[in-house]
């Protein structure tokens, strides 16, 4: 037991947590954090999918690491993703159909996440099945993490509310305050995890160059 | 004078490094260069100094902004009063909207400076000067029926992610204050839109009149958009005369034309504005407006002649306060007048062919900021390689 956490294999599920942030340090997955976090349940959705997705084809990549020609990898390691994506929207469509409909195309489009690819690249083809699966799991929950505190702004701040639930009191409404527009829209997402980098490189030394 | 500087060097020595007022350190050199040209020489390099600094510059602006701001405030109390159907003496028209402006203008400084002095107090640097002028346009662009917390994010987010960001003063790549305008503008379009927000609609200190809800007045542009007659607060037209003086309703300070021309003279006069800038801001809009007159014959914003186009929503106080922004426009003299040309041509383009957008000077400024420096580039490039070419023909 003490070998499945060892140093090495912490470190493959902490550093993705904050150090090496998919999102923030690697500015890998945005285009899929501008799209599915104006409201926070999709985001939830999105991010839990991915971690899936990103630790499966990871177990499953660093399996059959060893048999994978060089020259075709890419392709072995997309058809891998790419059956995971489908089940995936699969399960989405017949248990929680409105929000695969609220997702669209972002779930399919989880094949082109680049935190996949990188991962499967850079990790799965060179460790073993337990380091990839904690490395999968670390990377998508880093990645779940932000999209999750972008959604949370911007659900609070552009809805007034909460995975729907209305937050903000309706006293505050009748006194003239208005729901800001602009979280709604992709640009605030962007801002937003601007600020986040900004935190987080102001804390860490170590990332500024 | 002399006993101002004597009193600032009696309090100076609070403020130097372990003074009591030391905390405060960056509002002192702020206030006291503002008051007096700094005697600081530059240490090292050759530098021709020229005899006005950024600080009297942004005065100037301002003094030249002040003709525009009184009318303005003028024109809000006139609007009130002519909405609410009741006579008023004009002093009591200006005291009204001066009522009403103030608060507008206090949020914006204080919030303004506010990020500014802890920014410079944080990074140990002395106070960027460039928040004067944004300071006062911000509540200018604005409809007097804009909530002040409104204004007050507003003013926050551009000055941090507009400016700030960027390294402060003379860094921003778009004009600070329509960053604030376009903020108001996405984020909260009922107050910067629509037609409830452009006549003030309740009496200050017994002064003006409270207007029964669901009063509405449109911007004259939002009626050309529509395409129905340019009506007043009254609902009576308006005539050409009314649309020069400014007596219509609009954002506070854009309507008068009078005011701004007496703001552009005094600029160009100092030359803190460039000519060309301006000019060709002119001449893209009436290119622009002319060229739509003739092509399209059944878009109503098209057919608007093109001096009205000019003279209407905020043209003219684009032209003369933010185009030409010296940090924001183009540098090069020959991208001046391809900057200008695009601003006028662009804000025609988005009040004809949006329907949704009846004003587009705002967004076209914005567009230009950001093509500018390209414009200084190939400008720069085009004169390298004709010079290149020279040298290659002489030998």
């Amino acid at each position: 037991m003490a070998e499945l956490f060892s140093k090495k294999n912490k470190e493959a599920l902490n550093t993705p947590l904050l150090k090496n942030n998919p999102v923030t340090v690697q500015v890998l997955g945005i285009c899929s954090a501008l799209a599915v976090t104006s409201k926070l349940e999709p985001a939830i959705v999105m991010g839990l999918s991915v971690t899936i997705i990103v630790s499966m084809a990871n177990v499953i990549i660093s399996l059959i690491r060893n048999t994978i020609p060089n020259r075709i990898r890419i392709i072995i390691q997309l058809v891998v993703v790419a059956a995971l994506v489908t089940m995936v929207s699969e399960v989405l469509k017949a248990f929680a159909y409105d929000v695969s409909v609220q997702l669209s195309v972002y779930i399919g489009l989880i094949i082109t996440n680049c935190i996949l690819m990188g991962r499967l690249e850079a990790f799965a083809m060179q460790n073993g099945p337990w380091a990839s699966f904690l490395d999968g799991i670390g990377n998508g929950v880093g990645y779940a993490a932000i999209l999750v505190i972008v959604a949370i702004v911007r659900e609070l701040f552009g809805s007034g509310a909460l995975l729907g639930i209305q937050v903000i009191p309706q006293a505050l409404y009748d006194a003239g305050y208005i729901n800001n527009g602009l979280m709604l829209m992709a640009p605030m997402a962007f801002f937003l995890i601007a600020c986040i980098i900004w935190v987080q490189r102001a804390k860490d030394k170590s990332l500024q160059e | 004078m002399k006993i101002l500087r004597n009193y600032l060097n009696k309090i100076k020595p609070n403020f130097e490094e372990g003074g009591k007022l030391h905390a405060f350190r960056s509002v002192f050199d702020g206030m006291e260069t503002f008051l007096f040209v700094p005697n600081d020489t530059a240490k090292s390099g050759v530098n021709i100094h020229d005899a006005i600094d950024s600080k009297r510059i942004m005065s100037l602006v301002v003094i030249a902004l002040v003709p525009a701001l009184l009318v303005g405030m003028y024109n809000i109390g006139y609007q009130n009063y002519m909405a609410a159907g009741i006579d008023g003496t004009w002093y009591q028209m200006f005291l009204y909207g001066l009522l009403a402006m103030l608060p507008k203008i206090v949020v914006s400084y204080l919030v303004g400076l506010g990020i500014e002095f802890v920014v410079a107090q944080f990074k140990g640097e002395e106070i960027h000067e460039g928040f004067l002028v944004s300071g006062l346009l911000i509540p200018m662009i604005v409809p007097v029926g804009c909530p002040l917390w409104i204004l007050a994010i507003a003013t926050a987010f551009s000055v941090i992610f507009a400016k700030e960001v960027f390294g402060g003063t003379g860094m921003n790549i778009v004009n600070v204050a329509l960053i604030a305008r376009a903020f108001i503008f996405f984020a909260y379009p009922s107050v910067i839109s629509g037609d409830t927000v452009w006549v003030a609609t309740d009496s200050i200190f017994g002064l003006g009149a409270d207007l029964p809800d669901g009063y509405t007045c449109a911007t004259a542009l939002q009626f050309v958009a529509n395409g129905s007659e340019i009506t007043g607060a009254t609902g009576a037209a308006l005539c050409p005369i009314d649309m020069l003086t400014g007596l219509m309703p609009g954002s506070i300070g854009e309507t008068s034309v009078i005011a701004i021309a007496l703001g552009a003279i005094l600029l160009l006069w100092t030359g803190v504005a460039s000519w060309k800038t301006m000019l060709s801001v002119f001449v893209g809009g009436i290119a622009m407006s002319l060229l739509f007159q003739y092509t399209l014959p059944e878009n109503s914003v098209a057919q608007v002649p093109f001096w009205q186009h000019l003279i209407l929503g905020g043209f003219c106080f684009g032209a003369v306060f933010m185009a030409t922004d010296p940090v924001t426009s183009a540098r090069t003299e020959t991208g001046k007048y391809i900057y200008g040309f695009g601003i006028g041509a662009m804000a025609i383009l988005i009040r004809v062919l949006n329907p949704g957008y009846p004003e587009g000077m705002m967004l076209a400024i914005l567009l230009m900021n950001v093509v500018a420096p390209f414009i200084d580039y190939c400008v720069v490039q085009s004169n390298v390689n004709a010079r290149a070419r020279r040298l290659t023909k002489k030998n």
